[in-house]
């Protein structure tokens, strides 16, 4: 079926209130970046629905892409045709042929927003069903919970026939809710926690913690190449690499083992503030689950949280390794994220990192190493680079590969 | 030269010899190195599988590599066998089955497993009905080919499929060595299959290198123990030339398939209406769909199969007789031996085997061959 266009109904939006004018301002913002590489599409985001008019445009990908928006709670693929009865019924009947099963169910429901059309709306339901039952064999009539709604809307420039809704991504358009800074590692948590912040409407930035030569150019190509996955949630994401090789190097010389890691985790936070304050971000997101490694007990985030009173917000706190697991799967993270590359959080892992480290003990081994000087040279030593969805950065060679094969 | 002999094997493409040069010597990292040179060669590899799975329908997990049929066969069967023994010891297998398979489950018989080989009609192919009154509650595998590598019959995929679905828990292997490039995909990739084996010199591909595609879910044991390359499951570093050959040969193979299958069934029936018209020809592998679009086998009766390859050789023609596994054996042809043949006129048995590059001319000057020798066998007779 050729659709004409694909009407987006909008998700928590409707709570909203005052806001709503910014939610929805944001969302028609956010729909049109996403759709940006597809040609003469129209995107008007109106105060009930957002409607993008195709056009011609290929309404499966179009489709594709809208799956991807948050502050979606569905959509449907409409037809827009004449305002004439025969004309609407062939519509209904072949949009009902397309989706037929034995034994499935329909309903019409219709809306008039033009009061001077010739029919109300219980004569279109029922003109119109009965056209249904009489040329789809097999298919019947159900008010509550039918299979398939057929929605027809009268509006004043045409009638609209729309079948299933599409469900969308739900979540808050990204953007509407701030923006903050988003700890990326490169493994399976990090990613799925930056997915679920957007849902929230945040705009992250990610900041990455590279330690050449301990870590490889390939660990930071997946971390980009992670980055270009979330990057479809927003449209685009910044990436910011922060060196972190000598800080590693010199509290591994001047801190006892046991408190490694929690001193590690210590600078990378004062330095994720540290950014954060730079591009007025205002809180930090993380991928820490209590109790999944030593770093992530309640006494090891308090004595590393000690270095800041920004939020630290932990969207994945409560979940199970399994079902991060399988979030990371359907967000398409996790076969990159269980690639083979060391990261920062894995090499100068102490054999025994302190579970429960002493947050005094924590401060006064810290001491021994220059804690300003070196946030300034790392933060001096900063990358940034804007990342787009699609983006490819692990195998720069496809193009070679694809001659030869 | 008119090379009749693609089932035994078939010449590889120049392009694909070129990807296998450039490969050896611009990557001949070891894909499991961890420098980048490894990772090139490692990303390759990846590339070249997910080439590889989406031609077939696959996922990028379910693709796994081989050293060609033969490994193929015995890991799907001794693999199966040693997965799933606590579930059962009784294999069925089909009575027309290649070497590799056959052998395969000789050696597990002696191993203790149970095998029942299933009978075959005369075009050398099972039945269903067959295969579901054999199945026990302790059976473990069922391995059937594709296409018979010596007469070219079809074996009735589709019914199999629907008796497999009865026993969900049962694993199924194709081999389908002879089947790939022969418009057979959907009987093959059926929704049901588990194993499926292929070969790549059958297609193009340098030798020594072949796939197995593993429904994803499904266990299987190694045969090959060691540094746990392809997900733990065989061994060996990966070859990664003829990988990446193979992934090309299979492109080239299947580009345009369904046009290459109809030219090669026509030059196959245009031999067939051809020899057919001779009162001491019997044709072993007549009807479409039955057989397979590259495969014809025919006897002259009272001339030995060997006497008529060589006397095609000497016309630059060559064919073969009907498996080259076994012609160096003189043993009569296991799949015409199962279909109840007559042994004097199975020994007189040949095969042409045809692949997407023969051509009408070729088909014409072998019956223009054929009828002079014809007349020569004559007083053979």
């Amino acid at each position: 079926m050729e659709y004409s266009e694909i009407m987006v109904r909008y998700g928590e939006l409707s709570t909203k209130g005052k806001n709503k004018k910014d939610f929805i301002k944001q969302l028609g913002h956010n729909v049109r970046k996403a759709l940006s590489s597809f040609e003469g599409l129209e995107v008007r985001a109106q105060h009930d629905r957002l409607h993008v008019t195709l056009n011609g445009a290929d309404s499966a990908a179009v489709m594709d892409r809208l799956k991807g928006v948050f502050g979606i709670e569905n959509f449907s693929p409409a037809v827009k045709v004449e305002k004439d009865l025969d004309t609407i019924k062939a519509t209904a009947i072949a949009m009902a042929k397309e989706d037929f099963h034995p034994g499935m169910t329909f309903k019409i429901n219709t809306r008039r927003q033009d009061k001077e059309f010739a029919y109300d709306t219980y004569q279109l339901n029922d003109m119109l069903g009965g056209a249904v039952l009489d040329n789809v064999p097999g298919i019947q009539v159900q008010m509550k919970h039918p299979d398939l709604e057929l929605r027809v809307e009268i509006r004043m420039n045409g009638a609209f026939i729309s079948g299933q809704p599409i469900q969308g991504a739900g979540g808050l358009p990204v953007g509407t809710g701030g923006k903050a800074v988003m700890m990326l590692s490169g493994g399976i948590d990090s990613p799925v926690a930056s997915y679920y912040g957007m849902r929230r409407g945040v705009k992250l930035d990610m900041v990455h913690f590279f330690s050449p030569p301990y870590t490889s150019e390939q660990a930071l190509a997946k971390a980009k190449e992670l980055t270009a996955k979330l990057a479809k949630y927003s449209g685009g994401i910044q990436f910011i690499q922060v060196p972190f090789t000598k800080i590693q190097e010199t509290i591994k010389e001047a801190v006892p083992e046991g408190y490694l890691m929690t001193i590690q985790r210590r600078m990378m936070l004062r330095l994720a503030v540290a950014v954060a304050e730079m591009r007025h971000a205002k809180g930090i997101f993380n991928g820490e689950s209590l109790g999944q490694v030593a770093s992530q007990t309640l006494e090891s985030m308090a004595a590393i949280n000690d270095v800041t009173s920004m939020p630290i917000l932990r969207p994945l706190l409560s979940m199970d390794k399994t079902e991060i697991i399988k979030v990371a799967k359907d967000i398409d993270t996790y076969e990159l994220s269980i690639l083979p590359y060391e990261d920062c959080c894995t090499i100068f892992t102490p054999p025994a990192p302190k579970t429960r480290p002493d947050l005094e003990k924590s401060r006064k081994f810290e001491k021994n190493i220059d804690v300003e000087g070196l946030m300034k040279e790392a933060l001096d030593g900063i990358t940034i680079t804007e990342i787009r969805p699609g983006d490819n950065f692990l195998n720069q060679n496809e193009d070679v590969f694809a001659e030869l094969l | 030269m008119i090379y009749f002999d693609n089932s035994a094997t078939t010449k590889a493409a120049p392009e694909v010899v070129d990807t296998y040069a450039k490969v050896s010597a611009n990557y001949w990292g070891n894909p499991s190195s961890l420098h980048n040179f490894g990772e090139q060669a490692f990303n390759l590899l990846e590339q070249s599988r997910q080439q590889i799975a989406d031609l077939i329908g696959a996922k990028l997990s379910e693709i796994l590599f081989t050293s060609g049929g033969t490994e193929g066969d015995n890991w799907a069967i001794k693999g199966t066998a040693m997965a799933k023994r606590e579930f059962g010891n009784h294999l069925i297998t089909t009575a027309v089955e290649h070497p590799a398979v056959h052998n395969s489950m000789e050696q597990l018989k002696q191993l203790g497993f149970e095998v029942t080989y299933l009978p075959v009609d005369a075009n050398g192919r099972v039945s269903a009905d067959d295969l579901r009154a054999a199945i026990r509650p302790t059976t473990i595998l069922v391995s059937t080919m594709a296409v018979n590598n010596e007469i070219g019959a079809v074996q009735p995929l589709a019914e199999i499929a629907t008796v497999m679905r009865d026993f969900p828990k049962i694993h199924w292997h194709i081999d389908a060595v002879q089947g790939i490039g022969k418009g057979l995909a959907d009987l093959i990739f059926n929704d049901r299959v588990d194993f499926v084996t292929f070969s790549g010199h059958k297609f193009h591909a340098p030798r020594g290198i072949g796939f197995m595609y593993k429904r994803q879910g499904r266990k299987i044991a190694p045969l090959m123990a060691g540094g746990g390359q392809e997900r733990n499951l065989r061994s060996g570093t990966e070859n990664l030339p003829a990988i990446a050959a193979m992934a090309k040969a299979l492109r080239m193979l299947l580009t345009d398939e369904a046009a290459k299958v109809q030219r090669q069934r026509e030059i196959r029936l245009a031999i067939l209406h051809h020899i057919e018209t001779f009162a001491h020809v019997t044709i072993f592998s007549k009807d479409l769909p039955v057989f397979a679009p590259h495969i014809l086998c025919f006897a002259i009766e009272g001339v030995r199969g060997e006497t008529i390859v060589h006397a095609f050789e000497e016309h630059n023609i060559y064919i073969s007789t009907t498996s080259a596994c076994s012609s160096k054996k003189h043993v009569e042809s296991s799949t015409l031996q199962a279909m109840a043949i007559d042994e004097g006129i199975a020994t007189s048995a040949v095969r042409i085997s045809l692949d997407e590059h023969n051509t009408m001319a070729e088909a014409e000057e072998f019956n223009r061959v054929f009828d002079q020798l014809y007349q020569q066998f004559a007083k053979l007779r």
